[in-house]
């Protein structure tokens, strides 16, 4: 009797603990999940404000101003269709470029601007990065689309 | 004809493998010695010819053959050589050959220590691994060829990507193949139990060697992954819980658990079919780790040209592989039986919560890294998990581990009693919590979190030292000698967990200071200008044009000033590789044991001025050094007398009993 006692508390134990732990590990994730947005969808206030995501597209040609201090970055991100301003404190990676691909995390503020804690280019010169290139593609899907529709209205 | 020639030798190889799969497997289920015998020649030769095909890449590689694809689109002829050796493992079919060369070169030692095995044991571990290189080797046959010709040839290369061009790069896709790869060598012990249905200590002392060294290179691999992170990328970071980073340290994780789960089945019998599924899980997360990082789902300096014909080759092997030895396991596990029973306080019941603890951390990893993979898949969008999430969940996990690591070692097998453990470790507990209370006083500043980690890296240090402290007076209180004259007495293995533990704790400093006290600072310097960090002053003194073998640059001298009087000299550089005009940033780091200084050069702005960033990180190095010492607790621990003697039976039992007692 004792030893089968002994048993189910082990097992009871058991199953507490990893219970926990998979509620813990459940919890952190759904907390911390980063969503992806493209401008279009910032523009249609998809977007929440004040939380964090990422933005993805191109830099906008001749978009970049730097700060008087250096550090601070202004630049456009473009999906072709929309663009979102976004400012960043700090060091751009080695491979962002204007007209190139970029993809930021950071949060919207209410004055339209996305103000990224980190911004991501690539490894390699010649790739671009897929939440970049899912936002041009997505952008130029709709407009073809609204272009065939104009296009059968007439 | 040289890259022909290679392309040959491993049809050879896989025409040698699939015999030596055949014979083996079929020979051990028929008791067929002849046919078994097939299986050590077999693996020799098979280990040559692709020996032979590897050194006819890496002489295209170095000869600057450029009507070989591979080679004209990862290098150079003014790449230095020995990049030009590192490139050959540097592209997707390179690297693939470099894992099929690592699993013959496993294979081959496998048959060369193997002789105090059983005939049908040692034919059904290396048939079981000719089947991994066949599947291997196909892949590389038919969608990843390295020997692929490029006809015209190109009058030069394309260079290897600027951020593998780096001695780090060199060694740490090597160290982590021969961890990844080392695993299949267990992994095929677990197929062989299940199918002979014996599985006894005596398989556990086989098995345990091999697993620690195929580990001791997965913690270094992935500490030089780590550590060339770190001063490559120009960032300061180290981990950044990157999708092929977790694909490493998956494996490390559940790894690390079936070492601990194979000690309880080699000393007390138990854990069995526990040990088989972690053999099966760990290497399953080893190919998982290859189909992540090589297929192109992820996309990172580590993902080549995507290819989804390889993606699903892979992937279709994963789910042969694991599908079929799970279903073996199924199968077959009931036979091979549970093991020795224990208490609810004792040593097994320690090590089986550090193996759950060790398993749910992996899957939260796995959870993290596939998760967005499934999603943007099945087209449900782009999401993306981030450090908050790991850092969240590890913590509350690693914890009671490490609470636990300081406990299991003390605790005695089979039965053990609470109030005696806490009779035992009060005083560790009290020493530990006192001064990791104190401690960060001193540093500057106190947080709970940096309290709380040199907490747990005080515990296991303390812990340690009471355990020695115990082992060494029972052996004085029977020898009648000095405590100090029986610390020449203990077993290897014995130290070698006390050293890995201590680099776990080395580990804990470094995470914990580096994160609790790091500084950073993004300023514009021009010359002459100077910066404060961390009670030094960093002065840019001027910035030089440099020239080098494949790229130009600028280069930034910088004086490091310690109370106005000079201490150091830092060079951070700024490269733009010639070839694909592609910018690096070369960070210039100042390492100490207590603290690195770290500068990387960011742009120029205006008038000569350049945006630099400065770092100063306490104890980063710890973070590394951790890594090391656990590696050489796992040396320590392979070096233990007890495996050297196997090869002789009736000693080794002897030595058996020993150890036991030990």
């Amino acid at each position: 009797m004792k030893s089968r006692h002994k048993r189910f508390a082990m097992i009871a134990a058991g199953v507490a603990a990893l219970g926990i732990a998979v509620a813990l590990v459940l919890n952190a994730f759904q907390s911390n999940l980063v969503f992806f947005f493209t401008p279009s969808q910032i523009v249609a206030n998809e977007a929440p404000v004040g939380q964090n995501f990422r933005v993805g597209g191109m830099v906008l040609t001749d978009s970049v101003q730097r700060g008087p201090d250096g550090v601070t970055v202004k630049f456009v991100v473009t999906d072709t269709a929309q663009s979102i301003p976004v400012a960043y404190r700090g060091i751009l990676p080695d491979l962002f470029r204007e007209g190139k691909g970029v993809v930021a995390q950071g949060k919207l503020g209410t004055d339209g601007v996305f103000h990224a804690d980190q911004v991501l280019a690539k490894h390699d010169e010649n790739y671009m990065p897929p939440e970049a290139a899912d936002a041009v593609e997505r952008a130029t899907r709709e407009m073809r689309k609204s272009y065939d529709a104009s296009a059968t209205n007439q | 004809m040289i890259p022909e020639l290679g392309n040959f030798a491993i049809i050879l190889a896989l025409l040698i493998a699939c015999v030596q799969a055949f014979f083996s497997l079929a020979g051990a289920a028929r008791g067929n010695t002849v046919w078994m015998g097939v299986a050590r020649p077999a693996a020799h030769a098979q280990f040559l010819f692709v020996v032979v095909a590897f050194a006819c890449l890496a002489y295209s590689f170095l000869n600057n053959d450029f009507s070989v694809l591979n080679v004209a689109n990862n290098s150079n002829s003014t790449l230095p050589w020995f990049y030009r050796l590192a490139a050959t493992w540097g592209s997707h079919e390179g690297s693939l050959l470099l894992w099929i060369l690592m699993l013959a070169g496993w294979m081959f030692a496998a048959a060369m220590f193997s002789s105090h095995l059983p005939a049908d044991m040692v034919a059904r571990i290396l048939g079981v691994m000719a089947l991994i290189s066949i599947g291997f080797m196909l892949f590389l046959l038919f969608t990843s060829n390295p020997f692929d010709r490029l006809l015209p040839p190109p009058a030069d290369g394309r260079d290897l990507n600027p951020l593998l061009q780096d001695p780090g790069m060199v060694i740490h896709p090597p160290m982590l193949y021969m961890g990844y790869v080392g695993f299949s060598v267990v992994f095929a012990f677990a197929i062989a139990a299940l199918l002979s249905g014996r599985l006894d200590s005596t398989w556990a002392r086989w098995s345990r060697p091999w697993t620690t060294v195929a580990w001791v290179f997965l913690t270094i691999g992935i500490a030089l992954g780590s550590w060339w992170a770190y001063y490559e990328l120009g960032w300061g970071g180290w981990w950044f819980w990157d999708p092929v980073e977790n694909a490493s340290f998956m494996p490390w994780l559940c790894g690390t658990a079936l070492m601990h789960s194979l000690a309880v089945t080699e000393k007390r019998g138990g854990f069995k079919i526990w040990t088989v599924l972690l053999a099966i899980i760990t290497f399953s997360l080893s190919l998982l780790g290859t189909f992540l990082v090589r297929s192109g789902v992820l996309t990172s300096v580590h993902a080549f040209a995507t290819d989804p014909e390889r993606g699903v080759f892979i992937l279709g092997f994963l789910i042969l592989v694991v599908g079929g030895s799970l279903a073996l396991y199924a199968w077959r596990a009931p036979r091979v039986g549970l093991g020795g029973q224990f208490d609810l306080v004792s040593r097994e019941s320690a090590l089986l919560a550090n193996n759950v603890l060790l398993l749910v951390a992996a899957a939260s990893v796995l959870l993290g890294t596939l998760y967005p993979l499934f999603l943007d898949a099945l087209g449900l969008g782009k999401i993306s998990v981030g450090p908050p999430y790991f850092e969240t969940v590890f913590v509350p996990l690693m914890a009671p581990a490490i609470f636990l690591m300081g406990v299991g070692p003390l605790a005695r097998w089979k039965q053990a009693a609470v109030p005696d453990l806490a009779r035992r470790l009060k005083w560790a507990f009290v020493v530990a919590l006192a001064s990791a209370a104190l401690l960060p006083f001193t540093m500057g500043k106190w947080t709970p979190m940096i309290a709380f980690g040199l907490l747990l890296a005080l515990w296991i240090v303390v812990s340690g030292l009471v355990n020695l402290w115990e082992r060494t007076s029972q052996l004085a209180a029977a020898g009648g000698r000095a405590r100090v004259t029986y610390l020449r007495n203990l077993p290897r293995g014995y130290y070698g967990m006390l050293v890995a533990h201590l680099g776990v704790a080395v580990f804990i400093v470094g995470v914990t200071l580096v994160n609790g006290y790091e500084m950073e600072k993004d300023v514009r310097m021009t010359p002459g200008s100077s910066v404060a960090l961390g009670g030094y002053d960093l002065r840019l003194e001027r910035l030089e044009e440099i020239e080098g073998p494949n790229y130009s640059g600028v280069r930034g001298v910088i004086t490091v000033l310690k109370n106005d009087r000079a201490v150091n000299m830092m060079y951070p550089e700024k490269r733009l590789y010639t070839v694909q005009q592609m910018p690096m940033t070369e960070a210039a780091i100042d390492t100490g044991l207590l603290r690195d200084l770290y500068v990387s050069l960011g742009e120029p702005v205006d008038n000569g001025a350049w945006v630099v960033r400065a770092y100063y990180k306490p104890f980063v190095d710890w973070i590394w050094g951790g890594a090391f010492l656990m590696g050489l607790g796992g040396i320590l621990a392979v070096s233990d007398r007890r495996y050297r003697l196997s090869r002789n039976p009736r000693r080794n039992e002897t030595v058996a009993k020993a150890s036991a007692l030990a």
